[in-house]
């Protein structure tokens, strides 16, 4: 059964993301919340370890957090689904565990 | 009283954490002392400046036109690292003030001349 795996901190500032992906198995799903949206972001120097993880694992995340940020659905990397709260519940409900990075 | 030459080092993303809102709490106060104030933005602290943020959704205090009214209270140098806009993709035009762009190793030299330096 597979896991949603979150991550709510910057790529930039804390290896969160890069252990998710490392210990995410295929068929799992990411969703980035918080300071982890900037992972989402098109054009960055993550943009490429991101693109690459797509292949096995769903990407989401979260809206607010985007908007919040001075970001839209336009500055997000093709292929990582966009939710809002309902949809976060909703993803949690759809996996069977959460895992937090943090 | 020499007026010191201060620099706000601010290296942290907004929201995540409080160390944004910190910082220009710390710099309107500064503001009042006749200082001579700076500010610096490396790493995540860039994305403080980003245009059009709107935290409606997540019901807290948007803060980012406080960067705005900084030129009221006479702090008008904001310097930004080159190096960290190029890895995080923004361009100056994303920005919600006008910034002057700065090298890491021209930083280097910013940090060396100032008398204080506060980090966030």
């Amino acid at each position: 059964m597979s896991i949603l795996h979150t991550v709510n901190k910057s790529p930039f500032e804390k290896n969160s993301l890069e252990s998710c992906l490392r210990y995410a198995k295929s068929g799992s799903a990411v969703l980035l919340i918080e300071d982890g949206i900037y992972a989402a972001l098109a054009g960055t120097t993550f943009e490429q370890r991101v693109a690459t993880a797509m292949s096995e694992l769903d990407f989401y995340c979260l809206a607010p957090d985007v908007k919040a940020r001075g970001f839209s659905s336009s500055n997000v990397m093709n292929g990582i689904k966009l939710v809002d709260y309902a949809g976060f519940v909703d993803l949690t409900v759809e996996y069977e565990k959460v895992q937090a990075w943090l | 009283m020499k007026i010191k030459k201060c620099l706000y080092v601010n290296r942290r993303a907004p929201y995540g954490t409080s160390y944004a809102l910190e910082a220009i709490d710390m710099v309107l106060i500064g503001s009042a002392f006749d200082q001579d104030i700076s500010l610096l933005f490396i790493d995540d602290g860039l994305f403080q400046l980003k245009k059009g943020q709107d935290t409606a959704d997540l019901e807290i205090k948007n803060h980012s036109p406080a960067y705005r009214a900084f030129e009221m209270y006479d702090v008008e140098k904001i310097y930004v690292s080159k190096e960290a806009m190029a890895a995080r993709g923004l361009k100056r035009g994303d920005l919600l003030v006008d910034v002057e762009l700065l090298s890491d190793s021209r930083i280097k030299e910013l940090m060396d001349e100032h008398d204080v330096i506060f980090s966030f």
